[in-house]
């Protein structure tokens, strides 16, 4: 699968949809980035009149990243539902720096196993500059 | 190994991932992982890969499948570790 049709297969869509481009694939990393944009709908609320990158919207980019579109390429030809169903089931992320409006992060995440339909991985994100954002565990579930 | 022995472990194993300490406090054969003691799916998946690192076995989805309760869970162990 390319990394275009992975992101042609992921469950989400505008507003919620945090996947620009897949630049590495294999059955046990990933790595993607998104922008954030300036317009994103959740700067109207966090926090007034001061836009910042809440956690858990860091964490969804991270999990649509690292674990959903992952998983997309690990499972390939065996989704036989589209959309894929998926759910997260646990996370514990460490944030080390803020993201701003128009901030590009960079998503690299590492398998720590794929069994029984549940996937888990180890997650870092980084900013432009190449710096620690946020990094931990996410797993989630299929099917 | 004994059964006490095994579900003296399998409790070990399962204990982190329970909700309903009640149900564990009560835990017999018939204790279901989902209904009684309130574990997730996705933990139950955990348990499944604790039990393969402290058995040293292979779990397949069939076994999977039927580890829903502790009678099940030890049946499959005991299968495992006779062909072991």
């Amino acid at each position: 699968m390319t990394e275009e049709q992975i992101i042609k297969n992921l469950p989400y869509q505008d507003p919620f949809l945090f996947v620009d481009q897949i630049l590495e694939v294999d059955e046990n990393h990933i790595k993607g980035t998104y922008t954030l944009k300036h317009d994103e709908y959740f700067y109207k609320g966090h926090f007034k009149e001061k836009p910042i990158t809440p956690g858990v919207i860091l964490t969804e980019i991270m999990a649509q990243i690292g674990l959903v579109c992952l998983g997309i390429f690990i499972l390939d030809e065996q989704i036989n539902e589209n959309p894929i169903k998926v759910a997260m089931s646990s996370t514990a992320i460490d944030f080390y720096k803020p993201v701003l409006p128009g901030d590009k992060v960079i998503v690299k995440s590492k398998k720590e196993y794929f069994r029984f339909n549940k996937l888990k991985c180890k997650v870092e994100m980084f900013n432009g500059e190449g710096n620690l954002v946020a990094k931990g565990l996410i797993a989630g579930m299929t099917g | 190994m004994t059964k006490e022995e095994l579900l003296s472990k399998l409790k070990t194993i399962i204990e982190p991932y329970v909700q309903n300490q009640e149900g564990l406090k009560q835990i017999s054969e018939a204790t279901n992982f989902i209904d009684d003691l309130e574990i997730n799916s996705a933990n139950l998946v955990d348990i499944i890969l604790d039990v393969e690192d402290e058995f040293g076995i292979e779990i397949d989805n069939d076994g999977m499948d039927k580890m829903l309760t502790v009678k099940a869970s030890i049946e499959v162990i005991q299968d495992k570790l006779a062909t072991k």
